[in-house]
């Protein structure tokens, strides 16, 4: 039985080779070892077993290590360790005899990182079809469209179609219409690889506006650039504030120490009508240690007695608590009338938190499902978040520096902002889920390598698939019923330690004690759905009746259930 | 409203002196004495992070300290949860958990000794119920300020004696019996019992019914035994008893001595003292310095431990009792503080019907107020100093907590919501329930019985805390339903055909029967030598290994859990630390900086409520035209819970809690943050591409 659904599986994922071996085990660390056969693909690792099946798509695994050797004696001492990018580890046993082992820890090696064996990403074997073509739901003049612009201080420029001004960003940009062309190429020669200062967001009342750049390369030095001071106080007078805030995301201390690379923040005596505000907020190395003592704490087993302590040490909340209250600051500047800077030392990474998150509280657009997977297009895929260095796909090298989990540390602001506010989010717990999930599969191009130009280069639109074609395919397992459209608000998070919480359904997913249910309230609120249409249908039916009735027999009474029905139409 | 700034140094005095005489107070108790009164102060609001206040008048009563607005009230978005009691300026004195005085910019604890000092500059009262007024003084004339400081430390400072509490010349003036609706079994007579043995199919009898006035002390009213036993003396009662139970055949019997497994009362009072501190917040700056550690904070001060030790315990019993089939005996020295916490949670695990609204009420008075659970002691009403003999104590509001965390978890299980939880811990401290006031049946009767004699009236009538009609109106106790309880008709429906002759036997097992007699000493050479007797016949697990309890009864989760889960039958919390949880609504609803605008579990709990009052409509409509075949059913849908909430949007996350009339629209932006990440090994201060130069220009 399991073995044909494994085999509907592979069909379906166009399978190019596999491998089965049938006698290992599968050391679990809830249910102790359990035997069964793996079944390996260029897509997934499977072990079905007649209770239980493991399935885990190849490029989730970081790490494969061989554990035990020819003279471990201990039960189930030799086998395979491997770690995974999504908060567990998998260990399996196998027999001592015949060369299984090696087999499959080759076969593995090369099909968990094919890029490091010349190998393409399983993105672009998979011939999946969906209904909707997803790379169609980000198109870059559509969304700036929905924004109002161009206006008459906003214009758009294609001075990057051929990614000639800066490597990293899209080729559709927005910036003050005063600038011209040879400004922005000067600003460029002062701001770290190229990234001048371009429009993310406009406030359609009070036209202030978030920009994002990098930072200024100011250096040991103190550099300044009269182009880089002028461009960001046209800026500021786009919409008449008076002082252009600049949040720079770094804590300051990191931002000096930044000068000694050539790199800096922009001093007070250079920009006369500018506050720079830093927000502490740390880099990917410490944000990647953070995430590792997490998953010390919670895999295989919760801590119990000292749970919370532990957490604390971790420091994962807080840090999700300094960028969350980061974003409040900037979306606070914004809607009381005030144009913003964000950048952080390269802005791709923290920028990318802050300018998304701020988004996400100012833009009722982008709480919505399909929003939101704009915002993802917009402000980390076509700005050059460098998912390739940073989620590591298809690489052997588990130590790399580069990775980190600051698109992870983004979602998990973003499902904190949907647990304090229930009800203004299109999507659910599940979607933010998916999504994590496929940010690791390598099914789908939308989050593969670094930045556009790449991207163009390697084909990604027209040879891949993207996650939101299987997503908008079909939506409503996504989808939360109890969304209510509101589009004015501006939500403020509370980034307080008494708010913020660990999200349990997804770090600690693994765990069978943390019981994985459709929330309570979820659930009955659907079946108090579906109660109300079989009544509303009912209602229907007696009042077709009932007309039918009153034209074949005069009955006097017939005339007040009628008022009824005209009356409750109505709320509905 | 008038801006106090820098802390109240140098603002605008106020221009008028508002007297508000005692007539135009509302809503006011037409029993309360006027013992103190008229002295303008200035109340501050922490509506917002600027020390704004409010210019008015306090007065002080022998039932509550009251603050008079000046201003006219604003046409607030209308209250739906107003307490008929006290308003929201109001503090019972019973609720005054402690006074301070600010001199020279130092806060310093207000106790008895200190009256006669120099009168504060401002005036710090925390409650019981967590919330913070702050008085300023300076505007008031000196002397009055210290009249009305002095009154107040006075009337919430001094012990009392039993008599003067206020429930007294409530009980003395108070209009007749308020009809009860839903009537809780309040097990003070022997039919109560009975009824109870007969639900519960319990192979038990009740025995005579007035031993307990033989022995003056705290006893059941009404007791039961097992049926073996005959009616006798009751010297030697308790040993028969537990002979009794021990040699009944059916079942072995277990002995479970909570005070050697659990703290004792003493470390709960002192935890929980640590604990409320960090609620008691006093100004925004405070407010984010304590957020910078809050886990540790919390973790450190063994409160939610204790809380996961008492369901751990009660997991233990219910093991006992369900999978090994073996009766146990709690017991503890005075067998009325953790026995009754353990017992009753192992009831709420055993049996649905006390996860009902009044299967719930009854089992408190059944195993709390009937059980004898020393309220006045514990929740030191009277102020008593003499802490050895009275040791005060959180010991109902610990059973409270554990069973907000079960709540919490099966949300669907329980027919009451979280806020008649928070209602029901607040209502400990309101002086007008004889639940909470005795400790004891028997001291409760004699009580009753002098002060009628003393007044020279009719039988007092004090009401329970379960006439919630004294203290909420029929739409605000429309709140204290969950709009998820899962229907016990409809599941049965769907499950009607299984089996649940196992189940019954277990439930026939009411602990409460096996609960030692209290009092100290009293039965104590009994129950040593039944002690020895049954020593051989403990768990060795619970002796042997104290230290992993935990580990024990996971396996016995973990097979509960692999189960579909029926909220009709056995119900076990998770004990995994991620799955203990801080009582938001109790502990943070005062707190501005916490509260979330528009957000927060109300917002979904509103718009189901909204849903289900719409599908009720339907039905209602659906039957009125009598075409609907199933009529049986229609009975089933429950009186719609909060219709109140169509406004539900800008509804925040203390609801029905603290209303907010300030909201500015601002958010709160955390301070002091960076020193809350100690982040200095060379990660921090590293670049974020170490392996690439940043080209020089």
């Amino acid at each position: 039985m399991t073995i044909t659904v494994g085999v509907a599986q592979f069909l379906y994922f166009l399978c190019l080779f596999s491998l089965v071996d049938k006698d290992v085990m599968y050391i679990c660390p809830f249910n102790g070892a359990l035997k069964g056969k793996v079944f390996i693909t260029n897509f997934r690792l499977m072990e079905p077993d007649s209770t239980f099946t493991l399935d885990v798509p190849l490029s989730v695994i970081s790490r494969i290590e061989k554990m035990g050797g020819a003279s471990s004696r201990g039960e189930n001492s030799y086998g395979l360790d491997i770690t995974c990018k999504d908060m567990r580890n998998l260990r399996f046993a196998l027999k001592q005899e015949g060369h299984s082992r090696r087999d499959i820890f080759g076969e593995l090696f090369k099909y968990a990182f094919p890029l490091s064996h010349g190998l393409p990403l399983f993105a672009f074997l998979s011939q999946e079809k969906f209904e909707e073509n997803g790379w169609n739901i980000y198109k870059p003049m559509d969304e700036f469209r929905r924004q109002g612009l161009p206006n008459e201080r906003w214009r758009i420029s294609f001075i990057n179609s051929t990614y000639e001004l800066c490597d990293t960003y899209p080729t559709i940009l927005v910036v003050p219409f005063k600038a011209t062309e040879e400004d922005l190429r000067r600003v460029a020669t002062f701001r770290s690889r190229c990234r001048i200062p371009v429009l993310s967001w406009i406030h359609r009342e009070n036209q202030a506006v978030i920009m994002r750049c990098s930072q200024p390369l100011v250096g040991m030095s103190g550099k300044r650039n009269k182009d880089d001071e002028r461009y960001l106080d046209i800026i500021r007078e786009a919409n008449g504030t008076p002082k252009l805030t600049i949040y720079d995301a770094r804590p300051n201390v990191n931002a000096v120490a930044n000068k000694a690379t050539g790199g800096g923040y922009e001093g007070e005596d250079a920009y006369q009508n500018a506050e720079l505000v830093f927000l502490d907020i740390h880099n990917i190395h410490v944000m990647r240690e953070s995430l590792k003592k997490l998953k010390d704490i919670v895999y295989p087993n919760v801590e119990e007695s000292h749970w919370l302590s532990s957490l604390e040490s971790t420091h994962w909340l807080e840090h999700i608590k300094l960028v969350l209250s980061g974003a409040i600051q900037v979306a606070d500047k914004v809607s009381s009338g005030n144009s913003v800077v964000v950048h952080c030392s390269d802005g791709w990474d923290r920028t990318a938190q802050l300018t998304s998150l701020a988004m996400l509280m100012l833009d009722s657009y982008y709480r919505t499902l399909r929003g939101f997977q704009v915002l993802l297009e917009k402000e980390w895929i076509s700005f050059g978040h460098k998912f390739a260095s940073r989620i590591g796909h298809g690489d052997k090298n588990h130590a790399d520096q580069d990775r980190s989990p600051i698109f992870l540390q983004f979602i998990d602001c973003v499902w904190q902002m949907t647990k304090q506010f229930p009800t203004a989010f299109e999507f659910n717990e599940h979607f933010l889920i998916v999504v994590l999930d496929h940010l690791y599969s390598c099914r789908f191009g939308t989050f593969l390598y670094n930045c556009e130009s790449i991207r163009d280069s390697h084909n990604v639109r027209t040879k891949t698939v993207s996650l939101w074609s299987l997503i908008n395919s079909s939506t409503t397992s996504y989808v939360n019923p109890f969304f209510t459209p509101e589009s004015s608000r501006v939500l403020y998070p509370v980034a307080s330690m008494r708010h913020l919480e660990l999200w349990v359904n997804y770090y600690i997913r693994w765990n069978p004690r943390i019981r994985h249910q459709q929330s309570p309230v979820e659930q009955r609120y659907k079946e108090l759905l579906a109660l109300r249409d079989q009544y509303l249908k009912k209602l229907e039916e007696l009042q077709l009746s009932d007309s039918t009735h009153m034209t074949n027999s005069s009955t006097p009474n017939a005339a007040s259930p009628n008022q009824h029905i005209t009356h409750l139409q109505t709320p509905f | 409203m008038l801006s106090l700034g820098g802390g109240g140094a140098k603002s605008t005095k106020p221009s008028f002196v508002s007297y508000v005489t005692p007539e135009v107070l509302s809503p006011r108790l037409d029993w309360e004495d006027f013992d103190e009164e008229r002295n303008p102060v200035l109340k501050h609001t922490q509506d917002d992070l600027s020390q704004r206040g409010i210019f008015g008048t306090l007065l002080c009563t022998n039932f509550r300290v009251s603050f008079v607005s000046d201003e006219t009230p604003l046409e607030e978005m209308t209250q739906h949860f107003k307490n008929k009691l006290y308003g929201e300026n109001d503090i019972p004195l019973m609720c005054v958990d402690n006074i301070y005085g600010v001199y020279d910019e130092k806060k310093k604890l207000i106790t008895k000794g200190m009256l006669k000092n120099k009168c504060p500059s401002k005036m710090i009262i925390h409650c019981k119920d967590l919330r913070v007024f702050q008085f300023c003084l300076t505007y008031t004339k000196e002397e009055d300020a210290k009249k009305i400081f002095q009154g107040i430390a006075h009337h919430c400072l001094e012990p009392k004696s039993l008599k003067c509490v206020f429930a007294f010349s409530y009980a003395a003036s108070s209009s007749p019996e308020v009809q009860r609706s839903q009537r809780t079994v309040m097990f003070d007579s022997k039919e109560d019992w009975t009824q109870e043995m007969k639900r519960t199919k319990a192979n038990l009898r009740i025995v005579g019914y007035n031993f307990w006035m033989k022995y003056g002390c705290a006893m059941f009213k009404a007791s039961t035994l097992p049926v073996p036993q005959e009616d006798g003396l009751m010297q030697g009662y308790m040993e028969r008893m537990l002979h009794a139970v021990a040699h009944t055949h059916l079942y072995s019997l277990k002995l479970e001595d909570l005070s050697e497994t659990l703290p004792t009362i003493q470390d709960i009072q002192q935890s929980y003292n640590k604990f409320k501190q960090f609620f008691l917040i006093d100004n925004s700056t405070d407010f984010w310095v304590s957020d910078v550690k809050w886990f540790s904070t919390l973790e450190n001060t063994g409160w939610l431990d204790i809380i996961r030790q008492c369901l751990q315990k009660a997991v233990e019993v219910v093991e006992c009792l369900e999978k090994e089939n073996t009766n146990v005996l709690i017991m503890e020295e005075e067998g009325s503080d953790l026995c009754c916490v353990i017992s009753s949670l192992v009831q709420i695990m055993l049996d649905p019907h006390f996860r009902t609204l009044t299967g719930f009420q009854g089992l408190v008075q059944k195993e709390w107020v009937a059980g004898c659970h020393a309220f006045l002691d514990r929740c030191n009403h009277l102020y008593q100093k003499d802490k050895e003999c009275h040791s005060p104590s959180p010991v109902f509001l610990l059973f409270l907590e554990c069973v907000w965390q079960m709540v919490q978890q099966h949300s669907p299980a329980f027919q009451f919501s979280e806020t008649y939880l928070t209602v029901l811990s607040d209502s400990i401290h309101v002086p007008i329930f004889s639940t909470f006031l005795f400790n004891s049946a028997y001291q409760r009767e004699s009580t009753m019985k002098a002060e009628a004699q003393h007044l020279q009236r009719g039988p007092l009538n004090c009401p329970a805390v379960w006439d919630w009609s004294v203290q909420f109106d029929c739409k605000a106790q429309e709140l204290f339903i969950n709009p998820l309880y899962a229907d016990k008709l409809k599941q049965d429906k769907a499950i009607r055909k299984v089996p649940r002759a196992k189940h019954q036997r277990q439930l026939s097992l009411p602990s409460s029967a096996f609960k030692t007699p209290p009092k100290k000493g009293f039965f104590k050479d009994e129950t040593e030598s039944l002690k020895k007797m049954l020593r051989v016949k403990r768990i060795s697990r619970w002796m042997a290994s104290p230290d992993s309890p935990a580990a024990a009864t996971r396996e016995f989760y973990e097979t509960w859990q692999r189960r579909p889960l029926d909220y009709h039958g056995l119900l076990l919390p998770c004990l995994d630390g991620p799955a203990m949880r801080l009582w938001m609504q109790r502990y943070l609803r005062w707190i501005p900086e916490v509260q979330i605008l528009g957000g927060g579990p109300v917002a979904i709990t509103s718009m189901l409520a909204e849903l289900l009052s719409q599908v009720q409509d339907l039905r209602r409509e659906l039957d009125m035209r009598s075409c609907w075949e199933t009529e049986a059913e229609s009975l089933q849908l429950r009186p719609g819970p909060l219709a109140l909430t169509r406004t539900s949007l800008r509804l925040s996350s203390s609801f029905p809690f603290a209303s907010n009339r300030n909201w500015t629209f601002k958010p709160a932006i955390p301070t002091s943050l960076l020193q809350s990440l100690m982040v200095t090994d060379r990660l921090a201060s590293q670049e974020d591409e170490t392996n690439e130069v940043i080209s020089l220009v």
